[in-house]
């Protein structure tokens, strides 16, 4: 409704102006047109349009072009020092891409991929909505929960993450330390396959919680109490007023947390590459770490590889938040 | 752009190099010696472990002693990263070490990228002739010298005597006494009788040697390691585990390995002469005395471990060369080898510095010498550091049992293969 008014409103004013524009007799190009009249507007954007051009659409625009390349550390053009090597990789058209999405490596990561986003965000959403209902109520000492809770948050994630790695060591951890006290045999936290899996997708929801909680406090701060008042007034029981207000009030604050922790999750790499460096063996490497070995870990480094490997994971995140999007639009959401 | 930044660093240079030039001539007097006409900062990125470090870093300090103009920055950087960071500086160029120490095993690579400055022809001279032979070998490439030979290395088996002792068992020379050896100690002590490294793939090195094979044949280009002594290796090591000779972990190896080592819980562990220092500072060896090392046990067909170690090298792209180069020259000097020996044990590279009392009465030299000079070669190419990724991974799969030895030879064959490209 709002934006029908808005329209309305603006094709009101631009016939005003065209109308004054004719007495004059001239009728300027419509770019023309839209530049003097934006003009301002134009110069504030400038800025960082010329700078999301510069660090993200170029370094992009390169990657495409290498994916499409046999380009490697050993081909690429250089000079060190007195030292000059010629750039002699070539264009190969889209073999890079049937490479990988022929190799099985790639579905399996993919496999992984998607089991981690999926746990991760929902354990994260499921546990930051419960602690948010728990703190969006009046209790002694709400602010130092809050405070507590906040905490991982305010912990630079590569602190945490080495933190996270000494309590799981198997031999010397703390963890394993505390369960052989209770009498629990020594749990290979990150030297099992499943229980590594298990460690990494434990640390990023143990991250991720503090973002998920503030957000859905928000949401629930933002639902009219009167709501809840005359609900109990009809009768509704607790279960029942969380799933038909509570539940109905979020879920604009939720689409989008879960859309972000999504992508988020899909390409968190400090978490698997400090934890577990994609181990034990592979069971860990998610696409992101994989395409980082390409690129740094293996040796010569296939830049080509690697960029297509991150075109490919672009790819995947666009069709899935184009997906999620037009799910959500069914439901009767804009945004 | 990259024009211009290939311009600006070619003025950069001319202009040092014209700077460097007058310095040498106005300070022409007479006194070869003289610290006076080498200048500059040198920044040195060092791979040794953390109780090595204080030492190297005195050394480097010393060498501002010794050039009063030259700054010597010392970096530790973490041998685990190390090949990846030296990469990264190394191909942006912005600051990028002048001197790396450079596992043996990564000169082929840095130097076929034309990252490494050619050893000046009177050090090359010197090297060849002053130098141990084997040590030598791994600073070339393409038949040029890029890299001087600081330390050399290999693994033996470390024991400790006591707990040996204790269970009335002699070191183990094979597999098979290795095993009877951890049972004793397991019945006699209630301790763990080995700690078998499964998250690095140098550590498999001596399984696939003592089953009488290799990784590759250099000289025949052909990759070996899925052969049949490929397979037994890595039988022979998931075997350690299964049997409960040993204990392994897939992360943290390094820290389990000397933490477990050195405080007492296991009797034995593979490793080389860098750790030494590290075991003496725990607590089972506060005797030390009580470290013995014997060669790593045999196969069922040979006994061997690899040859490893570190070398000194000159990235191309340093802003100060001549410097850098006298750098790397008083590194591998006989009175820094033969300090580096008596505080940390590490083996000298330079055949003279064996006669020096301090290197001759060293326990650990006396037993890694002879070791070092039976070593096996590795065959020094490029992609030998590229190698060991899939090694690695498949090495762990192995000895945790997520995979067979059958599957994680093959697989490794064929990850090399790929790397290697039109080997057999």
């Amino acid at each position: 409704m709002t934006v029908h008014t808005g329209q309305s409103t603006a094709k009101a004013a631009g016939e005003g102006a065209r109308g004054r524009v004719r007495t004059t007799g001239e009728r300027p190009g419509r770019l023309r047109r839209a530049l003097s009249t934006h003009w301002y507007a134009w110069t504030m954007v400038a800025p960082v349009v010329i700078v999301l051009g510069v660090i993200i659409g170029w370094p992009l625009g390169r990657g495409v072009y290498l994916s499409l390349t046999d380009a490697n550390e050993r081909n690429v053009g250089r000079t060190i020092g007195a030292n000059h090597i010629d750039a002699t990789y070539k264009f190969v058209g889209l073999r890079n891409y049937t490479d990988a999405l022929t190799d099985p490596v790639f579905t399996q990561r993919l496999v992984w991929t998607v089991v981690w986003t999926v746990c991760c965000v929902s354990v994260t959403f499921l546990l930051g909505l419960a602690l948010a209902t728990i703190l969006n109520r009046e209790f002694r000492g709400r602010a130092a929960y809050r405070m507590m809770l906040i905490l991982p948050w305010a912990v630079p994630g590569f602190v945490s993450v080495f933190a996270w790695r000494f309590l799981f060591n198997r031999d010397n951890g703390l963890l394993n330390k505390v369960l052989d006290g209770g009498g629990i045999s020594a749990v290979p936290w990150l030297d099992d396959p499943t229980w590594a899996k298990v460690s990494v997708i434990a640390v990023n929801v143990w991250l991720g919680v503090p973002f998920m909680m503030v957000a859905l406090l928000g949401g629930l701060q933002s639902i009219p109490g009167e709501l809840y008042e005359a609900a109990e007034m009809d009768g509704a029981g607790p279960w029942q007023r969380f799933r038909h207000i509570t539940v109905p009030g979020l879920r604009a604050v939720s689409s989008t947390v879960i859309l972000l922790s999504t992508i988020w999750t899909f390409n968190m790499f400090p978490v698997i590459f400090l934890l577990t460096r994609g181990g034990p063996g592979d069971s860990t490497e998610i696409l992101v770490t994989q395409a980082f070995r390409q690129a740094f870990v293996d040796s010569p480094r296939d830049f080509a590889g690697s960029a297509t490997w991150g075109v490919l994971i672009l790819a995947v995140l666009m069709i899935f938040a184009l997906v999620y999007r037009r799910s959500l639009r069914k439901q009767g959401e804009v945004w | 752009m990259r024009r211009g930044i290939a311009a600006t660093a070619l003025v950069a240079t001319l202009a040092l190099a014209a700077t460097a030039c007058g310095g040498s001539d106005s300070s022409d007097n007479g006194d070869q010696k003289s610290s006076g006409e080498l200048s500059g900062t040198v920044t040195w990125w060092d791979t040794s472990n953390d109780t090595e470090k204080a030492t190297f870093q005195k050394i480097a300090q010393d060498f501002h002693a010794l050039h009063p103009k030259v700054t010597v920055k010392y970096v530790n950087v973490p041998y685990g990263d190390a090949q990846n960071k030296i990469k990264n500086a190394f191909s942006s160029g912005s600051d990028a070490p002048d001197v790396i120490r450079s596992d043996v095993g990564w000169v082929a690579d840095f130097a076929s990228l034309g990252y490494l400055d050619k050893v000046p022809d009177a050090k090359a001279e010197e090297v060849d002739s002053a130098f141990l032979k084997q040590a030598a070998a791994s600073g070339r490439y393409d038949g040029q010298m890029y890299a001087v030979p600081q330390v050399i290395d290999t693994l033996g088996l470390f024991y400790n005597k006591k707990m040996l002792k204790d269970a009335g068992v002699e070191p183990p020379k094979s597999l098979d006494e290795l095993k009877t050896a951890a049972a004793a100690v397991k019945s006699k002590t209630g301790r763990t009788g080995m700690y078998l490294r499964g998250d690095d793939s140098f550590w498999f090195l001596p399984f696939i040697y003592g089953e009488g094979g290799n990784l590759v044949d250099a000289k025949d280009k052909k990759v070996t390691v899925d052969g049949p002594a490929g397979v037994k290796a890595f039988k022979a090591a998931r075997d350690l585990v299964t049997s409960g000779a040993a204990i392994t972990n897939a992360t943290d190896g390094w820290n389990n390995m000397e933490t477990a080592f050195k405080s007492g819980k296991v009797a034995m562990m593979v490793n080389g002469p860098w750790s030494v220092a590290d075991v003496y500072a725990g607590d089972a060896f506060k005797d030390k005395s009580n470290l013995g090392v014997a060669v790593v046990p045999a196969g069922s067909a040979g006994q061997g471990a690899p040859q490893g170690g570190h070398d000194l090298a000159v990235y191309a792209g340093s802003k100060n060369l001549a410097a850098s180069h006298a750098f790397v020259d008083y590194l591998t000097s006989q009175n820094v080898q033969v300090q580096t020996t008596k505080a940390l044990s590490l083996l000298p590279t330079r055949t003279a510095a064996y006669d020096q009392p301090d290197v001759k009465s060293n326990e650990m030299v006396q037993f890694f010498k002879p070791a070092v000079d039976k070593a096996v070669e590795r065959a020094w190419i490029p992609e030998n550091g590229a190698l060991f990724e899939p090694l690695k991974l498949q090495f762990t799969k192995a000895v945790t049992g997520a995979s067979s030895p059958e599957d994680a030879a093959k697989a490794s064959g064929t990850a090399f293969r790929k790397i290697l490209k039109g080997w057999k």
